[in-house]
């Protein structure tokens, strides 16, 4: 049987991990490269790597960053943030990728995600959707980092998108990002019984029962941050605790 | 020369393999040059993009017949996810496209299964005498061979329902999964066959 998967994320800006990393045993927190390591040899399942470099002159830092992980990293890798155009993505696989995942650039121009879906592989193209809620049960898509609204409703995009070829979703609530309140269920169960590939939660995660809550609600694989960058626990023990809750993950 | 040559023909993204091998302390290349798999000590025959775009890319270089070769010469090879499924006659992907044919038998979408692509990590169980290791391994596959051919030893796994996870046949060793993104159980699959031949 297949297991859930448990994805550690690192928000990286011109070669530097960024957000609320707080370890003591790692000598340098903030090198990608030396966190990756960290978290693959403690039981991470995946990993994401969201480029929020801010200007294009820095991209080439980023793919540097790629390489350098997919030498140490041996699970699969998915990076995003900032893929405009087929190009971007490309270079982002040639570097060491396994998955990329696109965002505003797929709300702007949908075709692409058909582009990357043919000429990649639906395996290697992920869309990322920031969500907001609208009322109890709907959300609008929202695009550039989550700053503007396209009034376009989270559900129906992501049947769009999965018709168009993409192979895996990654649905943050905005709403819960930061939070430390749980990840948004009901976004989590309309997005998952709406779609037939496997949706990534994401958002709100500060214990283990919120992602007992989120697999319940339809989850194949959850994303977290702040909760592994703390350094009170890892990928292994969340998945120790998982495990007595009866989820079925890789130990 | 290099213990190992990885087939490059498709619009690969060969950097998670390549690096796999690195850190086994292996010399690996890429190559297309089908008198190259003719004659290499080892070979890989990565999996990428769909079957038909995969065939397409292999045929235009000559590497069907090579790997027709290498079978009937016993030279081993080590194929990867869609490199396990070009083995077969055909694929439900790719209607029309013609496969390698090595195994008589036909690729299908997976079966009952929860969501499609697979993603994650499942169990790779061995039946009978499949000499490699049992255990956790990365899939993302949407397309399954369901049997284990005839004069193959093979693995099973489970997502909705069974199929091959991995076959060995003399030094072939074809996996559905991905044991270059497999973590310690991958690189140990990846010694073993290489220590095998």
């Amino acid at each position: 049987m297949l297991t859930r998967r448990i994805i550690p994320c690192l928000d990286v800006d011109a070669g530097r991990v960024v957000k609320g990393v707080r370890f003591e045993n790692i000598r340098d927190a903030g090198d990608p490269v030396a966190l990756a390591q960290h978290y693959a040899i403690t039981g991470a399942d995946e990993l994401v790597m969201l480029d929020i470099t801010a200007t294009i002159e820095k991209r080439e830092t980023m793919r540097e960053t790629v390489r350098h992980l997919r030498e140490v990293l041996d699970i699969p890798l998915t990076v995003g943030g900032g893929v405009r155009e087929m190009g971007d993505a490309e270079n982002l696989l040639m570097a060491g990728a396994d998955k990329v995942s696109v965002n505003s650039a797929a709300v702007t121009n949908p075709a692409m995600i058909t582009a990357m879906a043919q000429h990649f592989g639906r395996q290697c193209t992920v869309l990322a959707i920031d969500a907001k809620k609208n009322s109890p049960t709907t959300w609008e898509v929202m695009v550039q980092g989550g700053r503007k609204g396209t009034g376009m409703d989270v559900v129906t995009w992501a049947r769009d998108a999965v018709a168009r070829g993409a192979g895996e979703i990654l649905l943050t609530s905005l709403d819960r990002d930061g939070t430390q309140q749980g990840y948004d269920l009901e976004l989590l169960r309309a997005v998952s019984a709406a779609v037939h590939v496997p949706v990534i939660a994401s958002g709100g995660a500060a214990h283990v029962m919120h992602m007992v809550d989120a697999f319940g609600a339809g989850a194949d694989a959850v994303l977290a941050a702040s909760i592994f960058h703390d350094g009170h626990t890892t990928p292994q023990r969340v998945k120790a605790e998982l495990s007595e809750q009866g989820i079925r993950v890789r130990l | 020369m290099a213990d190992v040559f990885v087939i490059a023909t498709g619009v690969a993204n060969l950097a998670s393999v390549m690096a796999a091998w690195r850190r086994l302390g292996l010399v690996a290349e890429t190559t297309t040059d089908a008198a190259t798999v003719h004659n290499a000590p080892r070979v890989m025959l990565p999996g990428v993009g769909s079957f038909g775009a995969a065939m397409q890319a292999l045929e235009k270089h000559g590497m069907a017949e090579a790997l027709r070769y290498r079978w009937q010469h016993k030279k081993p090879l080590m194929a990867i996810c869609v490199g396990l499924q070009v083995l077969a006659e055909k694929s439900e992907e790719s209607d029309g496209a013609r496969g390698v044919g090595i195994i008589p038998h036909n690729i299908v979408a997976i079966p009952a299964a929860p969501r499609l692509p697979q993603f994650g990590w499942n169990d790779v169980e061995g039946e009978g005498n499949f000499p490699y290791a049992s255990g956790f391994a990365y899939f993302a596959n949407s397309y399954c061979l369901p049997k284990i051919p005839a004069g193959w030893q093979g693995a099973w796994v489970d997502y909705g329902s069974r199929f091959v996870a991995a076959m060995s046949c003399h030094n072939w060793l074809a996996c559905q999964f991905h044991p270059e993104l497999s973590g310690p159980y991958g690189a140990r699959i990846m010694t073993q066959w290489v220590q095998s031949c």
